[in-house]
């Protein structure tokens, strides 16, 4: 089977790579920019083909719920939301990590806080990057820049849960989501049959009883567990970073952008060199683990950072932390559902850099 | 002085009358005495154990005195976030429809924090089984007002009685999703005598073969008791269970399967 090019949605694509990855279920409530994640999955009713399982929930609450019972089945599951309703999932997230479920959690991002805006915003960084819900917990997060990131993160997101036993999160935005590019899909794959060790899925007599709980009353065992943790964001931290590098090998300046504001910020790159500026773009592919190292080497040979992201000021304290100052370091982003013009980025690089 | 060959006869296998539920685990119940929910989570066991459901069955226990279900019971269990177990269970019997699934929650999970759970899964006919243990009270956090407080019933947060017109009136949950299409078999039972426990058990099984069918949801009510919140020896707390609980929650079926 060959790769099929598309001309799709990028919330299309996510859910089209869905099917085409083998996952098990899909459990969603509509909420704008997203919704027609949960629709095309109703459209192409995957259980007549495949045998995946799609439901509308009747709150994020229950959807991410449902994530977790079928987690704790040891399949393929998933959920999608934007701000307002991944805020409504937390509850969840945190007994999904606690309980070390592997699962899909997207988020296209809208900005807040509140009930906000329907467009684009990158003002969820610290949510899902830093736990989001209550306790010691990370999620793997993966930033997509492209409608074809947003298919072929699906299939790399189970592969990291079920890795690691850890919920992973792609963090798209409402412009990645919304937005119509040719997309390269993977064929078919089967849905795995493989039933970890660790699932409920009935007793046999070869076994002990499989417990999924997040729940421990003696808090010198809690604290054993919450070292394991610990221990498996350092193998993720160790293992698992991703970046893309854009014109860093001569740069002077280095802007530091994920998702929309990489794809702006890469055009921000080639004005500034015809304007004589040379400037590299480091995109951060996954939020966590976050490329310190990387960045952190960069600032050796660099004169300053701009972080770019479409928020108050996220980003830049992970940003700052690898620069470890080195070098200045100033952030620079639209809020409130604006996106930021690859020009605007440029005139702050210069007011903050190259002033006199 | 009794004679010493009369014990030896009891201790004859022909003579056995009680042995340990063979599915409930070695663990010591943390319950209460007198608490319903060591009499529930046995016949529940004996029932799953009688159909040979063992290595079938999946478990959902949400945030309660219920929550260490899985200590005792020896099957698959989840345990779930407060209120959410019916939203857990859907998924799980969705991607797992040969399996028995089953929740078993407690009032101010089942009908006060996961009421819209609990509503829309009926609504839906997911093919589980939910029991709900209704003791008026919340008992693994102290003794608090539970949705089901029955009126001028005194607890930790109504410490003057549960007014009504402050504080809402004892929610049926059970007479409510017997009004949805998606139950199939709604009861309410106890298991404050043996002749109740024999009731329950029964219906119970009833639900397990309902689910079998794929007739959609059972939904079990066991009105039981809490001697440690109400501030009661057991016995005195299965009086005031007859006398106080059953007028507002009725024994019995209160949706039958028409065939």
């Amino acid at each position: 089977m060959e790769k099929e090019l598309k001309l799709m949605k990028g919330n299309e694509a996510l859910a089209e790579a869905a099917i085409r990855a083998g996952a098990d279920g899909y459990f969603g409530y509509p909420i704008t920019p997203q919704s027609e994640i949960l629709e095309y999955l109703m459209e192409a009713n995957p259980a007549e083909t495949t045998g995946m399982v799609v439901l509308q929930a009747e709150s994020e609450l229950a959807a991410i719920n449902m994530v977790y019972g079928g987690a704790a089945c040891g399949k393929r599951v998933m959920t999608s939301s934007s701000s307002p309703g991944i805020s409504l999932k937390q509850e969840g997230i945190t007994y999904i990590a606690g309980a070390e479920l592997p699962c899909l959690i997207v988020n296209v991002v809208r900005g807040g806080p509140g009930l906000g805006t329907i467009q684009p915003a990158q003002s969820d960084y610290f949510q899902a990057t830093k736990g989001g819900g209550h306790g010691d917990y990370h999620l793997i997060v993966l930033a997509p820049a492209s409608v074809q990131e947003m298919a072929d993160f699906v299939e790399l997101s189970f592969e990291l849960a079920f890795k690691y036993r850890n919920p992973v999160m792609i963090l798209s935005d409402g412009a990645i989501g919304q937005m119509m590019e040719k997309v390269w899909l993977s064929p078919q794959k089967e849905r795995s049959k493989v039933v970890p060790e660790w699932a409920t899925v009935g007793k046999p007599p070869t076994r002990k009883h499989n417990i999924i709980t997040s729940l421990e009353l003696d808090p010198n065992v809690q604290e054993v567990f919450n070292e394991k943790l610990v221990k498996k964001y350092n193998t993720i931290r160790e293992n698992e970073v991703r970046y893309e590098e854009f014109q860093c090998d001569d740069a002077e300046y280095l802007f530091v952008a994920y998702g929309t504001s990489a794809r702006v910020c890469q055009k921000s790159v080639q004005l500034a060199r015809q304007q004589g500026i040379k400037v590299g773009l480091l995109r951060p592919i996954t939020l966590f683990p976050f490329p310190y190292e990387k960045i952190g080497a960069l600032a050796d040979r660099v004169k300053g950072v701009l972080s770019v992201e479409m928020s108050a000021g996220q980003m830049v304290e992970d940003v700052l932390l690898s620069v470890n100052g080195k070098v200045p370091v100033f952030h620079f982003g639209r809020m409130g559902g604006i996106v930021t013009t690859p020009e605007e980025v440029i005139e702050y690089l210069k007011l903050k850099f190259l002033k006199d | 002085m009794a004679e010493v060959t009369g014990n030896k006869e009891i201790i004859k296998p022909e003579n056995l009358v009680y042995t340990r539920t063979k599915l409930m685990t070695e663990n010591v119940l943390h319950y209460c005495p007198g608490c319903g929910h060591s009499t529930t989570h046995r016949i529940l066991a004996e029932v799953i154990d009688e159909e040979g459901l063992q290595s079938e069955t999946i478990g959902v226990c949400p945030v309660g005195c219920s929550v260490f279900l899985y200590n005792y019971i020896d099957v698959d269990v989840q345990e779930a976030a407060h209120g959410r177990a019916p939203a857990v269970a859907t998924a799980v019997k969705r991607l797992m429809p040969d399996k028995f699934v089953f929740t078993y929650q407690g009032d101010g999970d089942l009908a006060a924090i996961g009421t819209a759970e609990t509503i829309h899964s009926c609504n839906r006919g997911e093919n589980i089984l939910i029991i709900f243990i209704n003791n008026a009270i919340y008992g693994m956090t102290g003794g608090q007002m539970a949705p089901t407080t029955l009126e001028g019933m005194k607890t930790a947060t109504c410490p003057y009685g549960r007014d009504v017109k402050l504080m809402g009136y004892p929610l049926k949950m059970t007479d409510i999703v017997a009004t949805l299409p998606g139950t199939y078999y709604v009861t309410r039972q106890s298991v404050h005598t043996p002749a109740n426990v024999r009731k329950t058990k029964k219906a119970i099984k009833k639900a397990v073969e309902y689910q079998k069918q794929n007739k959609g949801t059972c939904f079990i009510e066991v009105v039981s008791n809490c001697p440690s919140g109400w501030k009661m020896t057991p016995v005195q707390a299965n009086k005031w269970l007859e006398e106080n609980m059953f007028p507002k929650y009725p024994l019995g079926d209160i949706k039958v399967p028409v065939e």
